[in-house]
C-alpha cells in the first residue's frame, strides 16, 4: 500500500502531459500509428474524384482530401513518417476491403447511403453528386421521356440504374439497360451507338466527355434523377479515426481550402490529358461544404 | 459474423419492399424474379454456345485428321486461333472490334454474339478432344474402313466416329460443364446473365453473400446436371468389349 501510492501519482501525472490522443488510441488511428502506414482506397476512373495517371499513382479530388487529412492525422499522432499505400478498389470490393482491414479510408466515389451505413461509416460530406443523362448531341433526345424504346446505357454495380427504374415506372415509359463494365466500358457503349444515352454521377460524364475524341458530340441533358452525398469512407464503429478525418475536412471546409482543390481538380486542366472536366462546384456542394454533415442519401431525397 | 437476410429475393427491384410470395405481380419485379431471369440467360447462352461448339469442334476435329494437306491446315488455323485468345479478349473483339470493321454486324445482338464467341472458343478445345479420340484409335482402323471399300466419309462415320466418340466423352463432359461457367463472360457484353445478376444485386442490396451464395447454387446446379446428363449417356451408349466399355 505504502509503495503502490507514489507510483499511481507518478501514472497520473505522467498521463496528464501526454497529449490527449494518447489515452484512448485504438482503431483504425492505433493501426497507423503502430504500422507507421495507411492504406487509401483509391478508384482507376472515377472522373476527377478518383482516377489513376497509371505507374500505381493515383490522384484526384478526394486523393487530394484524404492526402491532408492523413497529413493532419500524422501530425496528431506526432508521427515523423507516414508511409500511405494506394490500392485500387472497385465498386463491387470497396466495402468488403474496409470491413477487413485492407484499406483504412477509402476516397474514391462512395454514395453514403442508409444501407451502406449498416457496414461502414462515412466522413462528412465532401461531394453532392447529381445523377445525368449523358447523349449524343445529334440525338434530339433532351428528357429521359424521350428514352421510351432505347438502349440505355449504366455501369454495373452502381446505383444509378435503381433510380431509372424509378423513373421507369413513374413515367410509364420502357427502355432497355445495357450494362457496362466499368465507366469507361459504358461510355465506349454510348460513344459506338450501342446505347443511346449514359446514365451516371453527372462527374463521371462529364470526366468522360472531357476525354473523348470528340468533347462536342456528347452533351448531359435532361432532369436531374437522383441527388446523392459522395463522401469519404471509413470503417464502421470507429469513431476516433473518423473525428480526426472530419476534423481535418471541417478545416478545410471552413478555410475554404475546400473550394481551392475543388477547382483545382473540375475546372483547371488535368493530368493525363490535361483536359478539364469543366464542372462547377453545384449550390448542393457548396451547401454541404457550409454546414458539414454525414446525411445519408436517404435525407436528400426527403427534401 | 453476419446474419443471414435471406428475405433479400423477395426485395422489389425498384422500391425494395419486401413483395408477399417473393414473385413479383405486373409491373414489379422481385430479386427472385430476377435471378431466375439471369439464370435463364446463363442456360441460354451456355445450351446454344454448346451447340455451337460441338457442331464447329466436330467439323474441325475430323478435318485435322484427314489426309488432305489443306483441309488439316484449316483445321490447325482454326484451333490455334481460337484457343490461344483469351475468352474476354475474343468476346470484346466480336462485341467491339468487329462491328466498327463491318457495320452491319451493328445490328446483330449481344446475345447472338457471345453465344459466337463463346461457341467457337470451345470449338478449338473440343477439336482438340475429337483429334486426340481420332487418333487414339489404331491405324489398322481406318485402313481396314477404306480397305472394305468405304468411302473416307463413309469410314469416319461407321468405323472411326462412333469409336473416337466414346472415348471422349469424358473430357466433353468437362468442355459442357466450363462451358455454363465461361458463360459468365457474357456478363461484359450486357447481357443480363448470373454474374452480372450478381454484380448489380449485390450493390443495389447490400446483401452480397446472400446473392453470391444464391447465383454459385445455381452455377454448381446447372453444371452438375450437365454432369449427371452426360454420366447417363457415357452409360448408355456404351459397348461392352471396345475401348472404354469395360467395367
Amino acid at each position: 500500500m505504502r509503495r503502490s501510492f507514489p507510483i499511481t501519482l507518478a501514472l497520473a501525472g505522467a498521463f496528464s502531459v501526454l497529449p490527449h490522443l494518447a489515452h484512448a488510441l485504438d482503431g483504425t488511428l492505433k493501426k497507423i500509428k503502430d504500422s507507421g502506414a495507411a492504406t487509401m482506397g483509391v478508384r482507376e476512373s472515377s472522373g476527377g474524384l478518383s482516377f489513376t495517371l497509371g505507374d500505381g499513382k493515383f490522384v484526384g479530388f478526394h486523393v487530394e482530401l484524404c492526402e491532408r487529412a492523413l497529413a493532419d492525422i500524422q501530425k496528431e499522432l506526432g508521427m515523423s513518417k507516414l508511409d500511405v499505400k494506394y490500392q485500387p478498389v472497385t465498386s463491387q470490393n470497396r466495402i468488403p476491403l474496409m470491413q477487413n482491414g485492407t484499406i483504412d479510408i477509402e476516397c474514391g466515389s462512395t454514395t453514403n447511403n442508409a444501407a451502406r451505413q449498416k457496414d461502414v461509416s462515412f466522413a462528412d460530406t465532401t461531394y453532392v453528386e447529381e445523377v445525368r443523362i449523358a447523349v449524343k448531341a445529334n440525338s434530339g433526345i433532351t428528357s429521359i421521356g424521350q428514352l421510351n424504346g432505347k438502349n440505355v446505357a449504366t455501369t454495373t454495380g452502381t446505383t444509378s440504374v435503381q433510380h431509372l427504374r424509378k423513373h421507369e415506372r413513374a413515367a410509364s415509359v420502357k427502355f432497355n439497360e445495357v450494362f457496362g463494365k466499368d465507366h469507361a466500358d459504358s461510355f465506349l457503349l454510348l460513344e459506338s451507338g450501342r446505347a443511346d444515352a449514359f446514365v451516371m454521377d453527372g462527374q463521371i460524364l462529364a470526366g468522360n466527355i472531357a476525354k473523348a475524341k470528340n468533347p462536342a458530340d456528347f452533351k448531359i441533358v435532361g432532369e436531374v434523377l437522383s441527388v446523392e452525398p459522395i463522401a469519404i469512407m471509413v470503417r464502421k464503429d470507429d469513431p476516433a479515426f473518423k473525428a480526426a478525418v472530419d476534423g481535418s475536412l471541417k478545416s478545410m471546409m471552413k478555410s475554404g481550402e475546400i473550394a481551392k482543390i475543388y477547382d483545382k481538380w473540375f475546372m483547371q486542366p488535368i493530368p493525363p490529358t490535361n483536359t478539364r472536366i469543366g464542372l462547377p462546384a453545384s449550390d448542393a456542394t457548396k451547401a454541404a461544404w457550409a454546414s458539414p454533415n454525414d446525411k445519408p442519401m436517404e435525407d436528400y431525397a426527403k427534401k | 459474423m453476419t446474419t443471414w437476410d435471406w428475405q433479400v429475393f423477395c426485395k422489389d427491384t425498384i422500391d425494395g419492399q419486401i413483395v408477399p410470395g417473393c414473385f413479383g405481380g405486373p409491373g414489379s419485379v422481385t430479386y427472385l424474379d430476377w435471378l431466375l431471369s439471369a439464370w435463364g440467360w446463363t442456360l441460354s447462352v451456355s445450351a446454344l454456345a454448346l451447340l455451337v461448339a460441338l457442331v464447329l469442334g466436330l467439323v474441325m476435329g475430323v478435318l485435322r485428321t484427314t489426309p488432305h494437306r489443306g483441309l488439316v491446315l484449316l483445321g490447325e488455323a482454326w484451333t490455334e486461333l481460337f484457343r490461344n485468345i483469351p475468352l474476354l479478349v475474343q468476346i470484346f473483339l466480336w462485341y467491339h472490334v468487329v462491328p466498327a470493321l463491318f457495320p452491319p454486324l451493328r445490328a446483330v445482338p449481344s446475345f447472338i454474339l457471345v453465344v459466337l464467341g463463346l461457341g467457337l472458343f470451345t470449338s478449338a478445345r473440343i477439336s482438340e478432344q475429337v483429334r486426340a479420340g481420332i487418333q487414339s484409335l489404331s491405324g489398322g482402323q481406318r485402313m481396314a474402313g477404306l480397305a472394305m471399300g468405304f468411302t473416307l466419309p463413309q469410314t469416319y462415320r461407321h468405323v472411326l466416329l462412333p469409336m473416337a466418340l466414346r472415348i471422349i466423352i469424358p473430357p466433353l463432359t468437362s468442355e459442357s460443364m466450363n462451358i455454363i461457367k465461361n458463360s459468365s463472360v457474357a456478363f461484359a457484353v450486357s447481357i443480363s446473365e448470373l454474374t452480372l445478376f450478381a454484380l448489380q444485386a449485390q450493390e443495389e442490396t447490400s446483401r452480397g453473400i446472400e446473392v453470391y451464395l444464391a447465383v454459385t447454387g445455381l452455377y454448381f446446379i446447372s453444371a452438375f446436371a450437365i454432369n449427371r446428363a452426360m454420366l447417363f449417356v457415357e452409360n448408355r451408349v456404351r459397348v461392352p468389349g471396345m475401348i472404354g466399355g469395360g467395367q
